[in-house]
């Protein structure tokens, strides 16, 4: 890998002692070998016995103020706020939504009353790729893995008495995105609440649902061009909004090492920062209100290490490759949620184990907000039950643990800064690599990044049936369990009675209004201005989901799967 | 629809499930399909058989799903065989083609058949011949057969079609000298997919320069064309169709077929001669018998042949 | 690890409904292939028609269905329903796998899926089951 390795190796201080340690281990070793001839993390990257003062200052050296600084100042390893936890604990956000929207907004109302500091929608899977509830594609999933949404109608009640001005609500919505920001704006409207006032986040992540997640509607180019109009309208209407959340989460539970996580979600970024700088957005108008979506896993030190790396790679590409003045353009804020493909439907108890493991994780690691997992998750959608133990282990974490109360109490660990340097350097070769291939969207086309990730995933796979990875419980500690009870099982009849409720809604509307503002939508696609506000007209008139998406599918086409395996 | 009889029926009454059995019958080398497809011999040669070939990659998969929508549009009925390798180490294989052709899954009257090339060379499978002739059973108008795409030894395609469409890409560079051999002599007809990216000029043109050297009546030409987005798709059929006109002039698809039907004769009686020296016992031990003696030096190869040669030939192993 | 006596297991492994997690559906066609089958994958988003039409001109011998989209009850038993209709249910055996709660199993099992398997079974499990069942078995 490294170019220049004519030089003999440097000498350094600790090299007698380290030697004279070496020595010890050997005399041990032939006595009592170790558990295992090597080590690996989690991601299957070799670890090291012990780390000492000397691995990091091999190679570029280690320099206290270039590498970590402080926090809130760049390159923001330690964190992004100066103060971090002890101004204000990170924001506790649930994903939750299922069934009607009448469910959905009576756990978010049970979850504010709980403690939960922010909203956080789940769409079903009709809504996320665009489609009505009546569509054939529909069929037996309306209301499943998350909240059906029609038409605005379905969104004025999933926020019924939640005044938008005093929560953030996050909502995981990538190739519809545009519509379901303007039916919140929409709402906020009738409530009173003007957009410059609506504080939460859009997923509006495509590039990784090509790579990972699926929910992709059209293809790459009017996808960004989508995402660069919600960009450009958000600086000038939704000032507070973060307008893409960029997820290595869906990455990560696809099956890729720590270092792809941060590879790929960065390079996304890369792609995004791209493409609207090319739209000809300014780009400290837009990158302060990017943000991030990372995933916790088990191997705990290398998760720490790995949100480390991040906000050093993102401070450092945004200040020198892309010339961002604003610090607030360099600071990487990120989201994070529990490893859901970490939890076992084996012994479902100890996967609240494992959340808290990752939990700290994310902690330490400085997260903004955090979605834990439930128990059952392996198993069903979460009980409520499951959901309330879940954000306890957040809280427990942040009041009982100790560790918010000082910042990013693991810096100066050999191990933690020569794991965060490895990870900063692996990721920037997957990075590099993917602008040898003309960037993000390319690599996807040609199916690079996904088959990097299915490679990983395999082996990972192989070394948990052949036992040299052991995931408790399930390939060993095995008990005879009965198989578990009180699972949440959504009502069938959710779609009969969102079919009934879209024929309603179209019955009551002003058609005429509809059709001429669907004729904008379309005027919008086929031309160059922004999307957004014809969209919100759409909206306004009640015009569905599918309507405008439909609309919009014919005049952008279809993404074609490329498929790796 | 597991015997002979039921099968025949049910493909004398045009029922797909047994076109589907009488293609499995025929990679599993089964001679009752060969029987079947041998009694209906005289009713087969009426579809037209297109080749596309290309290197991995090329959007083969793309186009021919733009032919079958094509196609369909001129109420044809439309058979697409697509080959992918088979693993040399585990006999697995992932026939991945289908995912480009999801918009024609569940029309009637499109078949797409997934091969996997069990060990033969030259980028089809050995029963790509035997799948053809069911689908033109089928009724097909026209039959698509997508090559495995491995660039240099493609040269069992134009021994199975009527034409052959190679698809190139823009940037291939260097590695079109390297490919130039194996697939100048094996296409018809040209096409540079992908033509908006850099290069697809450059390409068109190397290509075309390349071409020049062919000394036959039918040069073939070269199209650029961008397949996701259907551009210059009407183009490349209509250069097709040309070729299929100059072919049926002066008599040379007779001729084409003539020299397939060797080639397929030969290729046959190799493989018979091939499963009788493996089939049967007593052939398989003289064989080891020989190799000992042909490692020990007391027996020369060529003698070993004149002696094994007539034992084959005259053992009787029709089943 | 390879099981071909005399040709390949044929094996449609398909994504129905609309989730996009395909992981598992890959890791499955990765460890079927390693284990000597030939693979057909069709991709995400397979309505029953497709999967039923594709099984049929493919003349598999088994289908191997994952879903964790929550819609199995609904869209499973209507890819057998569409095989019986051209009567090829009687040759190909039909499993699954993904999130299925295990109360839903006994119905689906009714409605012709033959094997359900859940989260966390071994690839080696799954292959067992198919060699088990096509060369040992009751097909072919």
């Amino acid at each position: 890998m490294n170019e220049q390795n004519n030089k003999p190796p440097e000498s350094h201080p600790l090299d007698d002692s380290l030697s004279a340690y070496q020595e010890k281990v050997n005399a041990v070793n032939q006595r009592f070998p170790e558990r295992s001839p090597e080590f690996t993390t989690g991601s299957s990257d070799p670890i090291n016995r012990l780390y000492s003062p000397k691995d990091i200052s091999q190679g570029a050296g280690f320099d206290y103020l270039d590498d970590l600084g402080y926090p809130g100042l760049f390159p923001f390893t330690r964190g992004v706020q100066p103060t971090m936890y002890r101004g204000r604990l990170w924001t506790m956000r649930m994903y939750a939504g299922f069934g009607t929207a009448e469910e959905s907004n009576e756990r978010y109302k049970y979850l504010v009353s709980q403690g939960s500091s922010g909203l956080s929608v789940a769409f079903d899977l009709p809504t996320q790729i665009g489609y009505d509830s009546d569509h054939a594609l529909a069929e037996g999933e309306v209301g499943k893995v998350g909240v059906a949404i029609d038409s605005l109608a379905d969104m004025e009640v999933l926020f019924d008495g939640i005044p938008l001005d005093q929560v953030s609500t996050s909502m995981t919505i990538n190739a519809p995105a545009s519509v379901l920001l303007a039916m919140y704006i929409a709402v906020g409207e009738k409530q009173g609440v003007p957009a410059s006032k609506l504080r939460g986040t859009i997923q509006n992540d495509i590039l990784k649902e090509y790579i990972a997640r699926g929910t992709y509607i059209f293809p790459t180019d009017p996808s960004m061009r989508l995402i660069t109009d919600i960009f450009a309208y958000c600086a000038d209407e939704v000032p507070q909004w973060n307008t893409i959340s960029i997820s290595g989460y869906h990455i990560r539970e696809a099956g890729s090492t720590a270092a792809q996580e941060l590879g790929f979600t960065i390079a996304n970024g890369v792609a995004y920062v791209e493409a609207a700088i090319r739209a000809g957005l300014d780009i400290d108008t837009f990158a302060p209100r990017l943000s991030f979506f990372f995933n916790a896993h088990n191997d705990f030190l290398e998760e720490i290490a790995k949100f480390r790396a991040a906000r050093r790679i993102w401070a450092r590409l945004m200040r020198d490759r892309f010339k961002a003045k604003n610090p607030k353009s360099w600071a990487l804020k990120f989201h994070t949620q529990t490893g859901g493909s970490t939890l076992t439907a084996q012994q479902p108890d100890n996967n609240i184990v494992r959340v808290a493991i990752q939990t700290l994780a994310a902690v330490l690691g400085g997260t903004q907000s955090l979605h834990t997992n439930s128990k059952d998750e392996a198993l069903a959608l979460p009980t409520q039950d499951a959901v309330q133990v879940a954000l306890r282990t957040q809280q427990i974490v942040a009041h009982e643990s100790g560790v918010a109360n000082t910042i990013d109490p693991l810096a100066g660990s050999y191990y933690i800064e020569a794991k965060t340097n490895e990870l900063e350097a692996a990721a920037l070769q997957y990075i590099n690599r993917i602008d040898e291939l003309g960037g993000s969207p390319r690599a996807i086309d040609a199916g690079y990044i996904q088959d990097e990730i299915m490679d990983a995933a395999y082996d990972h796979q192989k070394l948990v049936e052949s036992k040299q990875r052991i995931v408790v419980g399930m390939n060993a500690y095995i008990v005879d369990e009965p198989p578990p009870s009180g699972l949440l099982k959504v009502d069938l009849s959710v779609g009969e009675r969102q079919k009934a409720k879209l024929n309603d809604i179209k019955s009551k509307r002003q058609q005429s209004a509809v059709d001429s503002c669907l004729a904008d939508v379309k005027a919008a696609c086929e031309g160059n201005d922004n999307i957004m506000p014809p969209i919100l007209n759409a909206v306004r008139a009640y015009a569905t989901l599918g309507e405008i998406c439909d609309v919009m599918r014919g005049v952008f086409g279809e993404y074609q799967q490329s498929v790796s395996l | 629809m597991r015997d002979l009889l039921s099968l025949s029926a049910a493909l004398d009454r045009g029922e797909r499930r047994a076109v589907a059995r009488l293609i499995t019958w025929a990679e599993r080398g089964d001679q009752r399909a060969y029987k079947i497809i041998g009694e209906r011999f005289s009713k087969i040669g009426e579809a037209f058989i297109l080749g596309v070939s290309g290197p991995p990659g090329s959007g083969k998969s793309t186009l021919t799903e733009s032919f079958i929508r094509m196609l369909r549009a001129q109420g044809q009925r439309v058979g697409v065989i697509a080959v992918d390798p088979t693993s040399p180490f585990t006999g697995g294989a992932v026939l991945g083609d289908r995912v480009r052709m999801n918009e024609h899954a569940t029309d009637r009257e499109v078949f797409i058949r997934s091969m996997g090339t069990r060990g033969h060379l030259g980028g089809l499978s050995r029963a790509t011949s035997a799948a053809i002739r069911a689908l033109d059973l089928y009724g097909c108008d026209t039959i698509i057969v997508e090559t495995v795409g491995v660039g240099q030894s493609e040269v069992d395609v134009m021994r199975v079609c009527d034409c052959t469409l190679m698809v190139m890409v823009p940037g291939l560079g260097d590695e079109i000298q390297a490919i130039k051999a194996g697939v100048m002599e094996v296409g018809d007809v040209f096409v540079v997919n992908k033509s908006d990216l850099d290069g697809a000029r450059r390409t068109t043109r190397e290509l075309r320069a390349m071409l020049a050297l062919n000394h036959s009546d039918w040069r073939p030409p070269v199209e650029q064309v961008i397949a996701l987005r259907g551009e210059g798709l009407e183009l490349t059929w209509d250069l097709i169709e040309s070729f299929r006109a100059y072919m049926s002039e002066e008599g040379r698809l007779r001729l084409r077929r003539k020299e397939r039907a060797r080639y397929e004769l030969l290729g046959l009686a190799q493989t018979s001669i091939i499963e009788r020296a493996t089939s049967s016992q007593p052939h398989h031990s003289l064989i080891e018998e020989m190799s000992e003696q042909i490692a020990n030096r007391t027996l020369d190869p060529y003698s070993a042949l004149s002696l094994l040669l007539p034992q084959l030939l005259n053992s009787d192993t029709s089943t | 690890m390879t099981t071909s006596p005399e040709y390949p297991i044929r094996v449609l492994v398909a994504k129905p409904g609309l989730d996009g997690h395909d992981r598992g559906a890959k890791i499955v066609a990765r460890a079927l292939r390693d284990a000597g089958m030939e693979v057909i994958y069709t991709g995400l988003r397979q309505t029953p028609e497709q999967i039923a039409n594709a099984a049929i001109q493919e003349d598999v011998d088994v289908i191997a269905c994952s879903i964790l989209s929550g819609a199995h009850n609904t869209l499973l038993p209507k890819v057998y329903d569409l095989l019986r209709e051209e009567g090829a249910q009687e040759d190909i055996l039909f499993i699954a796998g993904g999130v299925i709660p295990d109360e839903d199993i006994p119905a689906l099992k009714e409605k012709g899926i033959a094997e359900v398997f859940t989260p966390g079974t071994p690839t080696g499990v799954i292959i067992q089951y198919i060699n088990d069942q096509i060369r040992g078995g009751t097909l072919l």
